[in-house]
């Protein structure tokens, strides 16, 4: 336990609390304004814009002030310190630290893309002046878009700070950015020829403070303050970054991570947080169809897209198949659904009859775990900061702890796959829901054979062409529910946009067939799972709040299944 | 609510007398009126053969300005879609083909219907690049005419800077970079360079 002072009132700190007095500030409510410091890079302090007064408080009681201002981000805060933000003293040194930032700042907010999210912005508007003494001209510099693939650098709008450099140096460790020339001269640059196209590139860009570097991804696309912003998972891989989607009039426009130090930290990976791009491709699934063979007239099948005709067929011709052969029905699940769609999709076929088989698709593994911050060989550093693994899908473990509650015994998905393709099974329920390539043409020419195929995915794609019924669903943007990372971690995806034209919910679909009274709610639903499967049991609440829950007993799975892995 | 009865107040019409029952008097008093107008400068005005000559502050038909190499003036900010009520400008912005400068508008479009005509679009502007000209009679014949995009927004300002008619600014124009001061130095209650320095952003 250690107490220090803030701005005259007392702010206790526990004995495993590391903090600097820019942490310790924002504990006891007070701001202290910071460029260069960020919680994941290490500190330079030399912005100078977090300068406070520092003392320390004597046993006899007497305050001894330090007689300059120090860097609060340097500054540890430990037991006796008393920091003053509030003086006159501090308020001119902010001021003028503004005023120095800002004499070449070129003041093009309004094509500034940074513009309502940028730290020159609020803290001139609540620590600085509102006027120049600057008399000369300008000095303005060349844009440079040559810094990355995704990243463009204005270069006068740059107020040194320093953390692209040392993210890049730190946190991914290809360091291609640096700082070339010195004093009034410097700037942000790139080794000729060796441009910083890293796989966590698109991190510098949030980290920036101001408006130097840009996304070209995002650039001039959308004011900021047009946009709204939800809390999501990122369905990319199996890490589960938190993040925000952040969108307008149904459009999104760009995902940004959301720190989480349960899930991944600070960051996201470039792949996720450009590869949402298929969930508002031009083959989304607008509108159901029912392919229905027409024997009297020239054979050609026509489409009915009325949502309720289709799940009456959908539910009716499942019960009639399961009457008469129920191991003939199978559902192969996608590692995309959420935990309750999962469990409203096994618990409607299980209670069709308990023989229906049920699987988890194809898992999507993409070479090995990719591991930084990296050497210049492109070997991975101890201790990682980062990683991106491997299995390219959100929700594995959540599904998998679904199925194995409804079903003891393991149903391998290359069972079903031999099952349809030597024409065993009579109805198929497939979910997808994740981006275009899921499943092999292999696996839909088997799947293709089931006389009632029922594909509920996002996209246009092979097995929708071949299912005679296709349910338009909503990708991991459009829909509220439960993911559960590689390590266990279950976390809340919210809803941003509407599904698009007259797709639905995948809940609300299962909720449909199942025939399931009231709308669909995740924090209901999320209880009900929580009160059948054991496994959720910590997600009772029904409220996972901003970082997520870990689930103990799927973090033993996790282990065990990486265990099995490693030794295939 | 019903009227309470102590604010009722219950008047009786006046009796007339019998020279006015005979209303020879007031057809006198009409025809005076009319004879009078006879011999006076007609007060109509004949429109649309004539038009009327309205005040250059009037906020009537957009215009987008352009610079002084003719290019589009808008810096695509999207200020004004922000501030417009009617949310009735819809801009797209994009990386400017130009050197000096950074982002222009590719689509800039103003529906007139939608339009209420209120001016904030030019008070948000802080290029002065969209302005509010004395053009009044605004007729189309279908929705889709009505909605005028950057190229008709730009004749705008040709007609208007042709025709004299170049609206009167409602700033000193010392709002941005990018605005000119187009107040004549001896009209303006400071000259540039001695205005109270709050006035001026850095």
């Amino acid at each position: 336990m250690s107490t220090l002072t803030i701005n005259g009132q007392d702010l206790t700190l526990g004995d495993d609390e590391q903090l600097n007095v820019v942490q310790a500030a924002k504990k006891a409510g007070v701001e202290i304004p910071h460029y260069c410091w960020h919680p994941s890079l290490s500190v330079v302090a030399s912005c100078r814009m977090c300068l406070v007064e520092v003392g320390e408080k004597k046993p006899d009681g007497s305050v001894a002030m330090m007689p300059k201002l120090v860097p609060a981000c340097q500054t540890p805060a430990k037991a006796n310190t008393v920091v003053v933000t509030d003086s006159d003293k501090v308020k001119q040194a902010q001021a003028a630290t503004l005023e120095y930032l800002l004499l070449n700042h070129p003041l093009d907010c309004p094509t500034c893309d940074q513009a309502g999210e940028c730290f020159l912005q609020d803290y001139s508007f609540k620590f600085g002046n509102a006027e120049t003494r600057l008399q000369e001209p300008k000095e303005i510099r060349k844009d440079k878009d040559y810094i990355g693939e995704q990243i463009t650098l204005f270069t006068d709008r740059c107020v040194m700070c320093s953390r692209c450099v040392r993210f890049t140096r730190e946190i991914s460790g290809t360091a291609e950015l640096q700082i070339v020339n010195r004093g009034t001269h410097a700037e942000i640059d790139i080794y000729p020829g060796n441009p910083c196209d890293n796989k966590l590139a698109g991190n510098v860009v949030d980290l920036c403070p101001v408006g130097a570097l840009c996304s070209k991804d995002f650039l001039y696309k959308q004011r900021v303050w047009w946009l709204k912003s939800r809390n999501s998972v990122c369905p990319g891989c199996s890490t589960g970054c938190s993040i925000h989607v952040d969108q307008n009039e149904d459009h999104i426009y760009r995902l940004k991570p959301r720190e989480n130090p349960l899930a991944q930290g600070d960051f996201m990976c470039d792949e996720g947080r450009f590869g949402f791009k298929y969930v508002q491709a031009e083959e989304r699934l607008t509108a159901p169809e029912w392919k229905k063979p027409q024997p009297e007239s020239n054979g050609s099948s026509s489409s009915v897209s009325r949502w309720s005709e289709i799940v009456n067929h959908v539910r009716e011709s499942f019960r009639l198949v399961a009457k008469k052969s129920p191991r003939s029905i199978a559902a192969v699940f996608s590692p995309w659904m959420t935990c309750e769609e999962a469990y409203l999709l096994a618990s409607w076929l299980k209670k069709l009859s308990p023989q229906v088989r049920l699987t988890l698709g194809p898992i999507p593994v993409v070479g090995e775990d990719d591991r930084y911050p990296k050497n210049w060989r492109g070997e991975p550093l101890e201790p990682t900061k980062f990683t991106i693994r491997a299995e390219k899908c959100p929700n594995r473990l959540g599904v998998a702890a679904v199925l194995s509650h409804f079903q003891s015994i393991r149903e391998d998905f290359s069972s079903i796959f031999n099952a349809a393709r030597a024409g065993e099974l009579q109805a198929a329920y497939v979910v997808g829901g994740g981006p275009p390539g899921w499943l092999s043409s292999d696996e839909v020419k088997a799947l293709a054979q089931v006389p009632l195929l029922v594909a509920q995915d996002i996209l246009r794609s092979e097995l929708t062409n071949a299912a005679q019924v296709v349910l338009p669903g909503a990708s991991f943007a459009e829909k509220e529910g439960t993911y559960v990372n590689h390590a266990g971690l279950a976390q809340m995806i919210l809803r941003s946009v509407h599904p698009v034209a007259e797709g639905y919910n995948d809940c609300r679909i299962f909720m449909e067939i199942s025939q399931r009274e009231g709308l669909f709610n995740a924090r209901v639903m999320r209880k009900e799972i929580a009160e059948q499967i054991s496994a959720f049991r910590p997600i009772a609440s029904g409220d996972l709040g901003e970082y997520g829950v870990m689930l103990p007993a799927l973090q033993g799975a996790a282990k065990q299944a990486n265990l099995s892995e490693a030794r295939q | 609510m019903a009227i309470s009865e102590k604010d009722i107040v219950w008047v009786e019409e006046p009796s007339i007398g019998l020279w006015e029952a005979m209303y020879l008097p007031a057809i006198a008093g009409g025809l005076a009126t009319t004879i009078r107008h006879v011999f006076q400068k007609p007060v109509t005005e004949e429109y649309p053969e004539v038009k009327p000559v309205l005040p250059l502050n009037y906020r009537g038909v957009h215009r987008l300005n352009r610079d002084e190499q003719g290019r589009v003036k808008c810096v695509a900010c999207m200020l004004c879609a922000t501030a417009c009520p009617a949310h009735c400008i819809d801009i797209i912005g994009a990386p400017t083909p130009w050197e000096d400068r950074d982002k222009y508008p590719v689509k800039f479009e103003i529906d007139e219907l939608r339009c209420i005509y209120c001016g904030m679009c030019e008070e948000a502007c802080p290029v002065d690049a969209i302005e509010l000209t004395s053009i009044f009679d605004l007729t189309g014949l279908s929705r889709q005419e009505m909605i005028f995009d950057k190229d008709k927004l730009l004749s705008v300002y040709d007609k208007t800077v042709q025709g004299g008619k170049d609206p009167a600014r409602t700033t000193r124009g010392v709002l941005g970079p990018a605005s000119e001061n187009l107040v004549p130095a001896e009209r303006m209650a400071w000259p540039i360079d001695e205005l109270p320095s709050s006035q001026v952003n850095s």
